[in-house]
């Protein structure tokens, strides 16, 4: 665990009372956001996403497989997030631990329930094969808000994926044998194609430390925070997902306060992510 | 004004031969040949060459001062950090307060900080701190102010020749400001002015490999202290 | 019978084009993450790894420490998104090995005696993999050390040769090119893969592992050009290195 010295959080809850930051920002402003997109080839789609600091790689591939029994015409989608070692001095090698896997269920949660892969169009045959979306979300460099930073990458590798029909082919036409129909679905579909996608919602998180509510924590805001909210909203300003953590508690109007500043700063996050994947 | 770099050298660089040198800190000797052992800056005194690292962790001598953040108190001592490769020992021996055995945790917690300086590195790298031991410095637990982090190798250029750059620094700031040998800095003075001490420490930090630093760093200084006026 | 793939013209052009001893486009970036200690990012083809360093820091566990110098930890890894088909998350055996060889290797040119009971830890990981990711991991994580600021003799670098384009289109034995930097289609359908490592200074080989069929004087052409093609590499290495230090001055 990282050691923080209290005479550094003393200082932080100092600034903050007189309405200040460290980095100068205010007190619902996000660092700078960068998105890259479609840097690795060999990936059906990725990204790389940089808030501050933080650094996040993801990259997605795609499959054929079984479709799930209780919903044979839909696609599959999976999350797995690496807080590999190389990005903190705190992060061990190993099978994922419960940050790694807090993250990947949050972001899976975020993009499955707002049902943002139009998954109900990656069905081959219906009951038999679907399409497999792999999300493997890469932390790089830790600085702080992994979840924005991880939920961000993962929407923009997401909305820069090809449906890989070309690099399947051999095995589609395998398929065929045993299921005559693919036929049909390759006529239909020849080539690779755009994964199919659905407005998706933005995350933002928000630390509260000395009673005061922070936006994009970074690293050293993180370490002193009691208590953490990350809301996602929609192109409408509903909330679509939210997630506390940490063992501190929030009043009714903090937790006002930070939807009111997700729902602002999701706004300009989208147009970030809308012309980083031409969209 | 001069925007002239030291001259850097990579590990296994060829910086002479021992004919007619002498292999100073930074470097090695292979079959009568001086190399660069690190990054560096190359720094020739007399027939000395020396390599002044950019970057790494401090590497504790006795007598310096540090200063440490507590990791955990023990029975009769604490671990204490000291941005080393490893933990530093302080004994209750070697404290001003008479500290009975198991009750460390009263006097020192984990993330309290102290100045402290070192007593003895043994030979496995067991580094031993003292609070005791005032001469050069006052030794004691920090409360209030900042701390922060430059490299150990730029000390030198933060503290400057004589102590010019750090007397400046305190001079415009009217902060109290001391520089630990481990690259830990501790400053106490108003919010607005410990913001403009690491301002100017991250420039120091950046611009240490260019020539006429000090004259900039004073420069800088004399046109907030002019603006604020 | 199948079509064997030619990958050498009559002319001496590979499948992608290079010449017999060209090495594909490298770029490399040192200093690049904001935490570790020292960092690297490199693509080699199309190959993208990231290296990172921490330390020296104080071995865990406590029966892990060698009383008289530092141990090296190099750890490769995959991303999951890395190849073509995707990779389960985790360390493998091939990614064991490779980076014990690593490891091995670092820990030659690294003065280690420093810093007892420390330890000094390389993180290599492959975002994007086209043969040769051994050798980009560790030539990425010689950059590494060497903005870590950790002492070394040297800086490392590997490269890898081999030997392609052996069989006629009826399968049979004809001869065969020894190539520089093998690419992907001539790692899978070539006869011989030799990457190796060395210590730029004095030659010194610190890694080599060689697989498939190659006489003794295939050998030593292939090491002769591996060895051409990590010294100019190790050029490259320096000059990523200086390059972080041309900092723009403001104005003031």
């Amino acid at each position: 665990m990282t050691l923080t010295s209290s005479i550094k959080r003393d200082y932080f809850y100092n600034l903050v009372k007189n309405g200040k930051r460290a980095d100068g920002r205010k007190f619902d402003e996000f660092r700078n956001i960068e998105i890259e997109t479609g840097f690795i080839s060999k990936a059906e789609g990725s990204s790389r996403v940089k808030i501050g600091n933080t650094q996040v790689v993801a990259g997605i591939k795609m499959d054929i497989g079984d479709p799930y029994p209780d919903s044979p015409e839909k696609g599959v989608m999976m999350t797995a997030a690496e807080l590999i070692p190389l990005a903190s001095p705190d992060f061990e090698a190993g099978p994922p631990r419960e940050d790694a896997i807090e993250l990947a269920r949050v972001v899976d949660r975020g993009i499955r329930e707002s049902e943002v892969i139009g998954l109900d169009k990656l069905c081959i045959e219906p009951g038999e094969k679907v399409w497999m979306v792999f999300i493997d979300i890469h932390i790089i460099d830790f600085d702080g808000n992994l979840f924005d930073a991880a939920s961000l990458a993962a929407l923009a590798a997401l909305f820069n994926t090809i449906v890989p029909i070309e690099r399947m082919r051999p095995n589609l036409e395998r398929l065929q044998e045993k299921i005559p129909s693919i036929k049909n679905y390759l006529e239909e579909n020849p080539k690779d194609y755009q994964l199919p996608m659905n407005e998706p919602p933005i995350s933002c998180t928000s630390v509260k430390f000395n009673d005061v509510v922070v936006l994009d924590p970074s690293l050293d805001e993180e370490e002193i925070a009691e208590v953490r909210l990350t809301v996602a909203t929609d192109k409408n300003g509903d909330i679509r997902a939210m997630q506390k953590g940490l063992n501190g508690s929030l009043t009714i109007e903090e937790i006002k306060k930070v939807i009111k500043a997700s729902i602002d700063n999701g706004r300009e996050i989208r147009i970030k992510l809308e012309k980083s994947t031409g969209n | 004004m001069s925007r002239e770099k030291r001259e850097i050298v990579t590990p296994s660089q060829l910086l002479g031969d021992t004919n007619s040198s002498k292999a100073g800190r930074g470097t090695f000797i292979e079959k009568g040949k001086i190399y660069s052992e690190r990054m560096g800056l190359l720094n020739k005194i007399s027939d000395f060459i020396n390599v002044i690292p950019l970057k790494g962790r401090y590497e504790p001598i006795e007598k310096d001062f540090v200063i440490g953040i507590i990791e955990e108190p023990l029975s009769s001592s604490w671990l204490v950090d000291i941005n080393a490769p490893y933990p530093a020992l302080l004994h209750t021996n070697e404290v001003p307060w008479d500290v009975e055995f198991g009750e460390t945790d009263k006097y020192l917690n984990r993330g309290d900080s102290i100045m402290a300086k070192i007593l003895d590195v043994g030979i496995e790298k067991n580094i031993q701190i003292t609070l005791k031991d005032q001469k050069d410095h006052n030794l004691y637990k920090i409360s209030g102010g900042y701390i922060t982090n430059i490299e150990p190798s730029k000390v030198p250029r933060l503290i400057g020749k004589e102590g010019s750059m750090i007397t400046l620094l305190k001079k415009y700031t009217k902060c109290r400001i001391h520089v630990g040998k481990n690259g830990r800095i501790w400053i106490k003075g108003e919010n607005e002015k410990i913001s403009k001490v690491l301002q100017v420490i991250k420039k120091i930090e950046t611009e240490s490999i260019y020539y006429g630093l000090t004259d900039r760093i004073e420069g800088l200084l004399k046109k907030d202290a002019n603006e604020v006026q | 019978m199948e079509q064997e793939i030619k990958l050498i013209d009559d002319d001496g052009k590979r499948l992608d084009g290079r010449k017999a001893d060209e090495l594909r486009e490298i770029k490399i970036e040192a200093g690049v993450l904001h935490r570790a200690e020292g960092s690297c990012y490199l693509e080699w083809g199309n190959n993208k790894v990231v290296a990172a360093v921490y330390g020296p820091r104080e071995a865990i566990p406590r029966h892990s420490q060698d009383p008289l110098k530092a141990i090296v930890r190099a750890r490769y890894n995959m991303a999951a998104f890395s190849v073509d088909e995707r990779k389960r998350p985790g360390p493998d055996r091939r990614s064991r090995e490779i980076s014990k060889v690593i490891s091995e290797a670092l820990e030659k040119v690294i003065i280690t005696n420093k810093f007892p009971r420390a330890a000094i830890e390389v993180n290599i990981e492959v975002l994007e993999a086209e043969a040769g990711t051994r050798c980009a991991g560790l030539t990425a994580a010689g950059v590494a050390l060497a903005d870590a600021g950790i002492p070394m003799k040297d800086i490392p670098v590997a490269c890898a040769a081999g030997k392609i384009g052996s069989k006629d289109n009826f399968g049979k034995k004809i001869g065969g090119n020894i190539v520089l930097d093998l690419g992907k289609q001539e790692d899978n359908f070539g006869d011989a893969d030799l990457p190796i490592a060395i210590s730029p200074r004095n030659g010194e080989i610190l890694l080599l592992q060689m697989d498939g069929h190659l006489t003794v004087e295939e050998f030593d052409k292939a090491l002769d050009l591996a060895i051409k093609g990590c010294n100019i590499i190790s050029k490259l290495q320096k000059e990523a290195l200086l390059q972080k230090y041309q900092v723009d001055v403001e104005a003031y």
